[in-house]
């Protein structure tokens, strides 16, 4: 069975992806290392899914695959905001909104 | 069909690497088309087939163009940053990795040995009929979240431009 093995990969994704959340401050490298982190837990319920037989992995797949298609679209336009005012990516610029 | 997976895992894990550590923001991004790709191939072994195939059409194909057309909308396209990527450094990476990948799929179509094979029925009618009756509430959630993200990036998106001509 190949399950294991994917849920070990599963959880070295999402810490590269945790990892690179943590340590970048580019804005953009923050979306992407997100990504990943997304993708790690969708290859989590795949490999549940094909642990057990079932279908409801790859539906949670799907789902998670919506989640993503709506935040990168919001994410990328707060990005282009961004950019444009302070013209700059660096996360810590963005410290205007206090509170 | 083991070793296929293992050498899968370590050109996502390696690409990954490359992800997090890369300062180029389109060399980071072709490095993560490598990585969704070969995370398609091994969603294919593991007997989605439906998710590999939409792994590769959404996510490689649909979410990254965005991000590649947003890294393009952010600098300037100056002539000696097109050169930089245009170097050989910055696609033999993703080529080699690429290239393992293409030949584990060649290896698996000429051994005709796949792990999808042995199902009867295909997978996609029970994802469908399980979508549509128990999942129908999950269904309506994700189309309620993607008006709003359109609504969302529609709006973002707009004031920038008449911002832009304003000024």
């Amino acid at each position: 069975m190949l399950s294991t093995p994917a849920l070990v990969l599963a959880i070295i994704l999402f810490g590269l992806g945790l990892i690179g959340l943590l340590s970048r401050r580019n804005i953009l490298y923050m979306l992407l290392s997100l990504e990943i982190m997304l993708n790690a837990a969708a290859l989590a319920f795949i490999a549940g899914g094909a642990r057990w037989g079932q279908v409801d992995g790859e539906i949670m797949f799907l789902f998670i695959l919506t989640l993503a298609a709506a935040e990168v679209s919001v994410a990328l336009g707060i990005v282009l905001q961004l950019s444009h005012r302070f013209r700059t990516l660096d996360a810590d610029a963005f410290c205007e909104m206090k509170g | 069909m083991e070793i296929l997976f293992y050498i899968a895992a370590a050109v996502t894990v390696l690409a990954t690497l490359r992800v997090i550590t890369h300062v180029h923001a389109v060399h980071a991004l072709l490095y993560l088309v490598v990585a969704l790709i070969a995370l398609s191939l091994i969603f294919y072994l593991l007997g989605a087939q439906f998710a590999a195939a939409l792994e590769i059409i959404i996510y490689g194909g649909a979410i990254m163009v965005l991000f590649i057309f947003v890294v393009m909308l952010l600098g300037p396209l100056a002539v000696e940053q097109e050169r930089t990527w245009f170097s050989l450094s910055a696609w033999v990476g993703p080529s080699i990795l690429a290239l393992v990948l293409l030949g584990e799929v060649g290896y698996l179509i000429a051994s005709g040995d796949h792990p999808t094979m042995a199902v009867a029925e295909p997978r996609e009618k029970a994802i469908s009929i399980a979508l549509y009756g128990p999942y129908i509430i999950g269904v309506e959630l994700a189309s309620m979240l993607l008006l709003p993200g359109l609504i969302g990036a529609y709006h973002l998106g707009r004031r920038l431009s008449s911002e832009a001509r304003s000024c």
